[in-house]
């Protein structure tokens, strides 16, 4: 069957490697290095844009919170619970033994120091997501006197820690710091 | 379908055979655009935009598709929402410039696909379905494109979208409730931006569609070629892949430095100041023009400044535009001359250059100000473009002489008869 002639110098060979060889694997590289050059933008598109970004920390005015009283807020686009925890409870949440916990965490490392009575947490459930209840006025605080979830049935103790139900971990401690006694910074 | 001496698609793999199969999908992309489409050996550079409309549509396509993720359709927020994509967004700056300029680009493809169709007479018999098909997708990117420009709600999308839709009062009787239910109101707002975003969307789509059944209608009688003459054998064609394949990819890639280029340095070249002023319905901007693709039928509207008998200057406008157009539905039974190739037809090839002088002419016109003396170069311009579809190709297809055709694609490239060439 007749075809179009192929040149002779295409195919000579040197080395077994022709230089065709060469071209193809050069121009479908280069292809490939474009297109993950231009696939990358069109993914990083979907991270959190410049205007979310920027609403990622918040400060918190907590003079008005009372010891015993606890408040929530929102912090991007989570809800945050921040305890003014009493002394009782801050014994109570001391007084467990830290090795028998899920999530072994003692009250300061999830406090700063000095100011071990402000307990600031995402209202999050580490199970599925829920808000569990107790930070407002008359919610069920659950068996230990912290947080319940009402979701799966989480109990979380005055620290925020896992103490019966399915949440694996203790609530989030989001970063945060205080720019003065009365000011609070999250994110 | 295709040639009798196509190559056979021979999966080699096991899982290839299973495949082949239960779904031969493999086998239909090789009949389509592998080796297994046998394509005439001597396609030209003209040959080489269709797939670079396709391309331009994929990227159309997904810049679009992502662009959809940011964009909000509400007036109140649309304007601020495309804003939001420029200044927020990772990398929405780039992709709004990649699908605005991208319109242009696939314009500039189709456009010289359609001037390529229209020399080589590649909408004659047994290839009318193809054209016609062709025309479709035309249109559908025409509107496509529309309704895009009228998405950021500046004051060139908002008062495109108002004259546009005007031209559907100008149908006598139903003309302006036609227009109150295409716009959902009585002028351009929420409504009509809703739906032309809807529509927007799904149009693309649409047109892929098309174009799938476009490719069809192309691989039943294949490609046409420069000669216009049929391929007669083996000897006239190769396979799509790698010859066509790559022929097509070095032109893609030109093309795309040219789209980047464009893109990242001039992005707003093509586009219109106007449309980063937030849509005002109280104030129409000085000068309203269309995307540059649009000016030549723009300027066929806008030439008809006079009654004629009981028909009002504004409809014979839009008629005239739209038949612009719609003339091409009849091209194939308008040009009856035998001879496909316009480098066989001496004088249609002096009248098919009068004509590219005319549409270039006419777009000129379409992107200038309503004013003298561009009105009349309008009126002449769009008079000839008329004549040359209504007139003249019906008289030349009659009276031309053409030249000699070779006896075969081969022949004209080897330049020796057929039963000697290899």
């Amino acid at each position: 069957m007749a075809t179009v002639e192929i040149a002779d110098t295409a195919v000579a060979e040197e080395g077994g490697v022709r230089r065709r060889d060469f071209i193809n694997i050069a121009a479908v590289s280069f292809a490939g290095a474009g297109a993950v050059a231009t696939v990358f933008p069109l993914v990083n598109q979907m991270n959190p844009s410049a205007d979310v970004l920027a609403l990622s920390s918040i400060e918190v005015d907590i003079s008005a919170i009372e010891t015993g009283q606890s408040i929530k807020t929102s912090w991007r686009k989570q809800p945050i619970f921040i305890r003014n925890l009493t002394e009782a409870e801050i014994s109570q949440a001391n007084a467990v033994d830290v090795d028998g916990l899920r999530d072994p965490q003692t009250l300061a490392e999830r406090t700063t120091a000095g100011k071990e009575n402000w307990l600031i947490t995402l209202g999050v459930c580490t199970h599925l997501g829920c808000v569990p209840l107790g930070a407002a006025q008359g919610e069920i605080k659950g068996e230990f006197g912290g947080y319940f979830c009402p979701c799966h049935g989480s109990h979380y103790d005055t620290a925020a820690r896992i103490r019966k139900g399915p949440a694996p971990t203790n609530l989030v401690v989001p970063e945060h710091e205080f720019l003065s006694d009365t000011v609070v910074k999250i994110g | 379908m295709s040639f009798p001496w196509a190559k056979e698609y021979t999966p080699t793999t096991d899982f290839g055979q299973w495949m082949d199969k239960q779904l031969p999908l493999p086998r239909f992309v090789y009949n389509s655009v592998g080796a297994g489409y046998p394509a005439p050996r001597n396609l030209n550079y003209m040959w080489n935009f269709g797939s670079m409309a396709g391309l331009f549509l994929v990227i159309q396509i997904v810049t679009g598709i992502i662009l959809a993720m940011h964009y909000a359709a509400n007036a109140e927020i649309a304007f601020d929402s495309v804003e939001h994509i420029m200044r927020d967004v990772n990398s929405g700056w780039m992709i709004r410039y990649a699908h605005a300029n991208g319109a242009s680009f696939f314009f500039i493809a189709i456009y010289l696909h359609i001037g390529r169709g229209l020399f080589y007479g590649s909408y004659k018999a047994p290839r009318e379905m193809l054209w016609l098909l062709g025309v479709v997708i035309y249109l559908l990117a025409m509107a496509t494109a529309f309704m895009g420009y009228v998405l950021p709600w500046g004051q060139m999308s908002f008062w495109g979208a108002k004259v546009i839709t005007g031209l559907f009062e100008a149908i006598p009787l139903v003309g302006k409730p036609i227009q109150e239910l295409l716009l959902g109101g009585f002028a351009p707002d929420n409504a009509a931006l809703n739906r032309f975003f809807s529509l927007h969307y799904l149009l693309p789509f649409v047109i892929v569609g098309v174009v799938i059944m476009h490719i069809w209608a192309l691989h039943i009688p294949g490609s046409n070629n420069p000669t216009g003459v049929d391929v007669k054998g083996p000897q006239d064609t190769v396979p799509f892949h790698p010859y066509y394949t790559a022929k097509d990819g070095w032109t893609i890639g030109l093309a795309l430095i040219f789209f980047t280029a464009l893109m990242f340095f001039l992005p707003n070249a093509l586009g219109h100041a106007d449309n980063y002023i937030p849509a005002n319905p109280l104030s129409t901007p000085a000068h309203i023009v269309p995307e540059w693709y649009f000016w030549p039928w723009y300027a066929v509207l806008r030439a008809f400044t006079f009654d004629f008998l009981f028909i009002p200057a504004k409809l014979l406008g839009v008629l005239a535009m739209f038949s612009a157009i719609l003339v091409w539905f009849f091209l194939p039974w308008l040009d009856k001359s035998p001879v496909r190739s316009g480098n066989f037809r001496p004088k249609f090839k002096i009248f098919f250059g009068i004509l590219v002088i005319d549409v270039l002419i006419l777009g000129y016109c379409g992107g200038a100000p309503a004013e003298e003396p561009f009105v009349m170069i309008s009126q002449v311009a769009a008079a000839y473009y008329f004549a040359h579809f209504l007139i003249i190709l019906p008289l030349l297809s009659r009276m031309e002489k053409p030249e000699p055709l070779p006896n075969s694609i081969t022949e004209s490239v080897t330049g020796k008869p057929l039963n000697t060439a290899s």
